[in-house]
């Protein structure tokens, strides 16, 4: 019936000034029928076998090679990607580190959100507000009170976690659905308010002249003292995100194998029966939520310091999506899966900078997509079941 | 007073036009308990419709000579129209799901929903498209207060469709078959109801009321955008679940009540926060009576 959806986009396109014009509508319903056709084909052949003869030298590669990497263990892998990332930037020119970093961001955002989405199974769609409280607060911590980087740090994360426990405290008392709503209304509220009040966040003009990341440097040339440097230089920041993302990286790994968050997953999985077996599934709920916001408003409070400027502009429901999409495309809950999902989300729209107007396109298209014919992500989390309730019909 | 009486009638017309959108997303949760991201799209895409077929009218000269008839062909098809898009999305997007995860659902509705506004703006550009003006100007004058003939259209018409809604509903056998697949959709398999098609119908009565509130708005503001689906969206939403989520009845009255509530708010307290009420409310009604004001589906799984 794909067809049918395609069918319908020129209709949308007439384009009447007095006169009718197919143009522009016309080359972006060719766009999407081309891209319709070639998704129904791959996916009819691939129904029918016609593809095992392009995918059988990948499985005949595939054996081999997951026999030689189960044989090197993991930490390897993981000392290899560390090491790449760590010399990033002194091969990267500045347009690759801004990427770079972009990615970063991102990525604690995408695992800040896995708690929430992929451990306990609750839709959150305003999770740019906490961001957006992250980045507020360190903004006006650094103007008004000149405090630095450093000690905002842990400050942004509280006020994101409180505003986190304000939102979650009257929506996850119940199930489901209405959170997901509920979390899109916030989101808005929040960047209504950050939009008004002029006296505080100076309104839709943001706020300006926010200090870069301090850092003190022992100074040996007469006598012993310390040298405070403002890290401007895009690859310190790189190093400072870098570290905020290993940190929210091994937080969301010892939570995710944790008790914790063995609870989460048992409640996204069967509610009711996570209740039945003594797990404290509002707590833990409210837990998670609060965690989500935390690594949300650490990322915020570096977007801040690195942009040195915050505008209500960032924090709009489209970031929300973006992250949530990173989430759902790598995988829901599984770390590795949502690197690569940031990776891919940040990287292949600047690769393809012609096709900037098609971003958002593409991604809402992609979720569909996804959830249609690979629901686990790209890399599928290992432990992931299926609610009971939702079996039946 | 006067102002207050004002007031009154700004909330009602803005009240009727929430209530048509929130009927689409309390039929289609009664029915699959999904919300549809999608909706507030479809009632963006009516309003594209209503522009481009009355600016094609004003092109041909028809709309000067018989308005009225212009405006009925423009809502007539454009509700047609998106009837069909509905039911297009609802085969592509939400039908494969509907024995998958309520994650993985809620998911594509909202990914249809980014790709629904998304090719609205490719297609249609970034910018306001003005309606064509000089339809139904002027009004009655009571004293200090106006009521204009747009107003009077725009509540005359809500009420038609709520009418022709709730007898489609209550009265006929396709709504009596409505009501069985909304309470038990294996039961009503087994006496020969075909849940698949009512479903697909659901979608699309949903989407063509969406598409004439959508029209209205154009009319009533004078322009459409490609994001004008996103807000009232979640308002029209927010008036379900007032209204009780599912019930049909409920989500006139809370349509009716969130319209009032932002006007007086707007009018009363703060203009800049008008967007922020129909939240409060939304949030106070989960906190405090998660079924709604005339609640049906009080079952615990399902809220």
């Amino acid at each position: 019936m794909l067809w049918l959806l395609g069918l319908l986009w020129p209709l949308m396109g007439i384009h009447a000034d007095g006169t009718l014009s197919f143009g522009k509508a016309f080359t972006v319903w060719l766009y999407v029928l081309a891209g319709t056709i070639v998704i129904v084909a791959l996916v009819i052949l691939h129904k029918q076998g016609l593809l095992t003869w392009a995918g059988a030298p990948l499985k005949m590669l595939r054996a081999p090679a997951a026999a030689t990497t189960a044989r090197i263990p993991t930490w390897i892998w993981i000392a290899i990607a560390a090491a790449a990332a760590f010399v990033f930037p002194q091969f990267a020119d500045r347009y690759g580190q801004d990427v770079a970093i972009n990615v970063l961001v991102y990525v604690c955002l995408g695992l800040g959100l896995n708690i929430v989405v992929g451990l306990a199974g609750m839709l959150d769609l305003g999770y740019i507000a906490f961001y957006g409280v992250g980045a507020y607060t360190y903004a006006l911590l650094s103007v008004y009170y000149q405090l630095s980087f450093w000690l905002s740090l842990p400050v942004a994360a509280c006020t994101a976690c409180i505003a986190g426990c304000i939102i979650g405290y009257p929506t996850l008392r119940m199930r489901g659905d209405y959170l997901a709503i509920v979390t899109l209304g916030f989101g808005e509220i929040v960047r209504i308010i950050l939009n008004n009040w002029m006296q505080l966040t100076n309104g839709p003009n943001g706020v300006l002249g926010i200090k870069a990341p301090g850092l003190y440097l022992p100074d040996w040339s007469g006598g012993f003292s310390f040298e405070h440097l403002y890290l401007k230089k895009l690859h310190y920041l790189y190093y400072v995100i870098l570290l905020l993302a290993i940190f929210t990286i091994l937080a969301v790994r010892r939570l995710n194998i944790s008790r914790i968050g063995r609870a989460w997953e048992a409640i996204r999985e069967d509610e009711t029966a996570a209740e039945l077996m003594g797990v404290n599934t509002y707590l833990l709920k409210l837990l998670a939520y609060a965690m989500g916001a935390i690594f949300a408003g650490l990322a915020g409070a570096f977007f801040a310091a690195r942009m040195r400027f915050v505008s209500p502009e960032s924090f709009t429901f489209l970031e929300s999506a973006t992250v949530l999409a990173m989430v759902v495309l790598g995988g829901m809950g599984s770390i590795p899966g949502i690197i690569l999902g940031a990776l891919a989300l940040i990287v292949l729209p600047e690769m393809f900078r012609e096709f900037e107007l098609y971003r958002m396109l593409c991604l809402g298209g992609a979720m569909v997509l996804m959830m249609l014919f690979r629901p686990g992500g790209f890399i599928t989390a290992k432990r992931l079941g299926r609610r009971s309730e939702d079996k039946e019909g | 007073m006067e102002f207050f009486l004002q007031q009154l009638i700004n909330g009602f017309t803005l009240g009727g036009i929430y209530a048509l959108i929130a009927l689409g997303y309390t039929m289609v949760y009664g029915i699959i308990q999904l919300i549809n991201f999608a909706h507030g799209e479809f009632f963006a895409a009516g309003g594209y419709m209503g522009v481009i077929l009355l600016s094609f009218f004003a092109s041909k000269g028809y709309m000067q000579t018989h308005p009225w008839l212009c405006l009925g062909g423009a809502l007539l098809l454009a509700m047609l129209f998106c009837a069909f898009l509905a039911m297009a999305v609802e085969k592509v997007a939400y039908k494969p799901l509907r024995h998958s995860t309520r994650l993985a659902a809620l998911v594509s509705a909202l990914g249809m929903s980014i790709f629904l506004s998304n090719g609205l703006m490719l297609t249609q550009g970034v910018y306001d498209k003005p309606y064509p003006s000089g339809f139904a100007q002027g009004g009655f004058e009571f004293g200090l207060i106006t009521v204009s003939y747009l107003q009077i259209t725009i509540v005359l018409v809500t009420i038609g469709l709520l009418i022709f809604l709730n007898i489609l509903v209550f009265k006929t056998r396709i709504g009596k078959a409505m009501r069985s697949t909304a309470q038990d959709k294996v039961m009503s398999a087994l006496v020969g109801i075909n849940s698949n098609k009512i479903i697909s119908l659901t979608f699309a009565i949903g989407a063509g009321l969406a598409a004439a509130a959508g029209i209205m708005v154009g009319l009533y503001y004078g322009s459409v955008n490609y994001t004008m689906g996103f807000v009232p969206g979640i308002k029209a939403f927010a008036a379900a679940v007032l209204g009780g989520i599912g019930n049909i009845t409920g989500a006139m009255l809370g349509g009716l009540i969130i319209g009032m509530v932002e006007i007086f708010g707007a009018g009363y307290i703060s203009g800049q926060y008008k967007d922020v009420f129909a939240f409060v409310i939304l949030i106070s009604v989960l906190y405090f009576r998660p079924t709604g004001i005339m609640g049906e589906n009080v079952d615990d799984t399902r809220v």
